[in-house]
């Protein structure tokens, strides 16, 4: 299922720093042309519609199409993501909408604590850096 | 106008590209969960060390974790860890590394604690039996302090997954920095060091966003990068080749790298070949474990409880007679009665629902569907638009499964890998020692996640922890040689002109032809492609054969590849994105032909459903009970197949 830019609204991500779905396409496909000043899919059968850039457009220009093997038309469905949770319209081919939302997150962006302070003491030991902290025992196994 | 012909692309690639060298104490090649679990972990014990990270994609979505999971698969909890290895061993068939599970298994739930603390939600069960999703399963209290989980079979749990791994790689990059990470690298191929016998001293590799060659020195270096896809040829050829079970972004370049280093290699002769929806991919796992949906075959029959198929498991004793049957011969009696002709196969996903409706109010019961489609919205959307696209209401509609084409891993219900030394404890056996925990047989050189051999089923969890596991064994080993200066034994020189070999090519003869595609000189890498996955999927056991192969076939693909691996140097490009498909190319060649190779070697089959010898179609034990190993000498350029002795650690 190909991604793609909607031409009219697709701006390149002119006021950003960067081009978001240039910049988070897992498998280099998403790109800007820089005179057009519009983002495209380079390589649509390498696609594997991880919907990486439809979440991520700041204008929501990216959505994708099933793909042209086996996908019959006439059918989308589009993500809107939040801080806390996402939202899906899910529209049918005969024209029914499912409407989902899934929670997505517990705590605020950016706020995942890398324990930086932490150090380790053991070199020598099995135990990793927050175990050893938490004074866990190394399990050792039954043995034949 | 197309005459005269020009390249194409945006990022176009020119004759000579610059050339930045750096020098590191350790360098993480990959970005997805192995690497984010070391990236985490590294600065705990590094002390003063330089570290850099180099991701080819960005961290925030790459690895097999981008889009989402709906379930974290191993996660102990209050199991032994001890049942946790006997489950991987019987799953794989019995040859796996107990060291390397328990070892897995003994830290697995330390790193999804923090995935909980971090802010991915993990569905909790309340003491009325409920599944309580989102943050309001934390008024359940944390896993950590004993809160339970709800469980889909034993060792997996439900996860509202879509921002997965946005919140471990947010965790990560923190940990290591801003300026200790390269995204947007993709690093091709080791560095031997010029003074030191089997040593690893950093890797090579180029930027896809600007013509910049990077050549990074390094003490000690962490290969986690993910498995291989779209090295046989999809079930759809068309758009649809991207739509393949495991990320299609996964080239083998971690075998690749290793291999190429010398590194020993372990069981590349297994492969996964998982059962899902049919074209979508979607998963079944929550359909069959959290929905207990069942099977039927094209005549209505749950073909699972037929006389047909106990035979079938029979031939495969003792393996096909365990109480949980492996996932290979999961698929090998669905192959069975595909072959008999009574496909397709379908899960009645209407009598599924409908069970469990029997029990739920109308908020509940729209809670379930919201479950369902959960499943596949947070991992494979697509699934979810072909349902709609074809109108499927799974509460109404049977949906098929079947088998997709083969897949290498080593993190999944797959075990194809590197060799690596395990805990350097009293415990383990000598032969599963290198030195150091997860070093390969290779000086500096150590691993994680999907390129661990022998050692499946640690999945998004165990591959993080594993990535925690072989930093700080790199920390000490970076410690205990702290004199080691690295020196690569190739040049700048010779780097470059192996690195932009195929931009040059493409260069010197682009005018030649009026289309810069078709050209007697080189060829692209997509049309290469097509031509190592026709050759695989005809002669190495891929769907066109069910799956079967035989010796003489393998002998004709081992020759093919002789070709290819020629060709693989008239691949010409154009642009960076070329550029990186031409490299993607060379290493899924190299992965692949290491599957035959191995694949040749074990005579026997090992894995049926997964793949066939036609010639040997039964499981050998009295032979073939043992490690399947083979090593690449990089200065000789020849190859040692080696049986290496199975030792079990863990009782039955």
């Amino acid at each position: 299922m190909p991604s793609f830019v909607i031409q009219e609204k697709c701006d390149g991500c002119k006021g950003g720093d960067k081009t978001a779905c240039m910049y988070i396409c897992p498998n280099d496909l998403m790109i800007l042309d820089p005179v057009a000043m519009k983002a495209y899919n380079q390589e649509p059968d390498q696609c594997w519609e991880c919907f990486s850039c439809v979440k991520i457009c700041p204008t929501q220009a990216v959505e994708v199409r099933g793909y042209s093997d086996f996908v019959p038309l006439g059918s989308s469905i589009v993500p809107m993501r939040g801080s806390e949770d996402i939202m899906w319209t899910c529209k049918f081919r005969n024209g029914m909408i499912k409407r989902f939302k899934f929670p997505i997150r517990t705590t605020a962006e950016g706020a995942a604590n890398a324990y930086a302070d932490l150090k380790g003491k053991d070199l020598d030991s099995g135990l990793l850096s927050t175990e050893e902290a938490a004074g866990t025992t190394l399990p050792m196994p039954q043995t034949v | 106008m197309a005459i005269p012909s020009k390249p194409t692309g945006e990022l176009l690639a020119v004759r000579d590209p610059e050339v930045e060298e750096r020098e590191v104490d350790l360098l993480i090649i990959g970005g997805g969960m192995a690497a984010c679990g070391a990236a985490f972990e590294a600065k705990k014990w590094s002390g003063d060390l330089k570290i850099l990270l180099v991701d080819k994609a960005a961290m925030e979505r790459s690895g097999a974790v981008a889009q989402g999971l709906s379930a974290i698969n191993t996660y102990i909890g209050k199991n032994p860890i001890e049942d946790y290895v006997r489950m991987v061993r019987n799953d794989l068939m019995g040859i796996t590394r107990d060291d390397l599970v328990y070892d897995v298994g003994r830290h697995v739930d330390d790193s999804v604690h923090l995935f909980e603390e971090w802010g991915l939600p993990c569905w909790k069960l309340s003491p009325e039996g409920k599944n309580i999703d989102g943050a309001k399963g934390l008024e359940l209290g944390l896993l950590k302090d004993g809160a339970a989980p709800v469980r889909t079979g034993k060792w997996q749990i439900m996860i509202n997954g879509e921002s997965y791994k946005c919140i471990v790689a947010e965790a990560a990059k923190k940990a290591l920095g801003e300026e200790n990470i390269l995204e947007r690298v993709y690093l091709t191929k080791l560095l031997l060091d010029a003074n030191k016998e089997n040593t690893v001293a950093g890797a090579c590799g180029f930027s896809v966003r600007e013509n910049k060659v990077f050549i990074i020195k390094a003490k000690s270096t962490l290969v986690a990068c993910g498995g291989a896809v779209n090295i046989y040829m999809p079930r759809s050829q068309g758009e649809g080749k991207g739509r393949a079970w495991f990320p299609v972004w996964n080239s083998g370049s971690g075998y690749t790298l290793c291999m190429e280093a010398g590194a020993e290699m372990t069981m590349m002769e297994n492969r996964f070949t998982p059962t899902r929806f049919k074209d979508g991919y979607g998963p079944v796992g929550a359909w069959f474990l959290l929905f207990k949906a069942k099977v039927q075959n094209g005549m209505g029959e749950n073909y699972l409880t037929s006389d047909f198929t106990k035979g079938e498991l029979e031939r495969y004793a003792p393996y096909g007679l365990a109480a949980v049957t492996p996932t290979c011969l999961r698929n090998h009696v669905m192959l069975a009665e595909m072959k008999e002709g009574r496909g397709p196969v379908f899960l009645d996903t209407p009598t599924a629902l409908a069970t469990i409706a029997e029990k739920l109010d109308k908020k509940e019961l729209k809670h379930l569907e919201s479950e369902a489609w959960e499943d596949f919205l947070d991992m494979t959307c697509g699934q979810a638009n072909l349902w709609c696209a074809k109108n499927v209401e799974p509460e109404k509609t049977m949906s098929e499964i079947m088998p997709t084409e083969p897949y290498l891993l080593g993190s999944h219900s797959g075990c194809c890998g590197v060799w690596c030394g395990g805990p350097m404890e009293d415990w383990n056996h000598d032969s599963y020692k290198t030195g150091y925990n997860r070093m390969t047989t290779v000086n500096g050189l150590f691993i994680a996640g999907d390129v661990v051999g022998a050692s499946g089923h640690k999945f998004s969890s165990g591959s993080h922890a594993e990535g925690r596991i072989a930093i700080k064994a790199m920390c000490k080993y970076v410690g205990d040689n702290a004199d080691y200066a690295p020196a690569s034994k190739e040049s700048a020189q010779e780097i470059v002109d192996y690195l932009w070999q195929p931009v040059r090519l493409f260069l010197d003869n682009y005018e030649y032809t009026t289309a810069t595609d078709i050209n007697p000189n080189y060829i692209k890498p997509s049309g290469f492609s097509m031509r190592l996955m026709k050759a695989t999927n005809e002669y190495g056991a891929g769907w066109a054969t069910y799956y079967q192969t035989n010796g003489t076939n393998l002998k004709i693909l081992m020759d093919m590849f002789k070709d290819m691996h020629e060709d693989s140097f008239k691949l010409g490009a154009g642009d960076l994105h070329e550029l990186l498909r031409a490299h993607e190319m060379r290493h899924r060649l190299w992965t692949v032909e290491l599957h035959n190779r191995h694949m040749l070697f074990r005579e026997e089959s090992r894995y049926p459903g997964f793949y066939y010898r036609a010639d040997f179609p039964n499981t050998d034990d009295a032979n073939w009970f043992c490690y399947g190993n083979s090593k690449y000498d990089p200065a000789s350029k020849e190859w040692t197949m080696i049986k290496k002795e199975y030792i079990k650690i863990v009782p039955d």
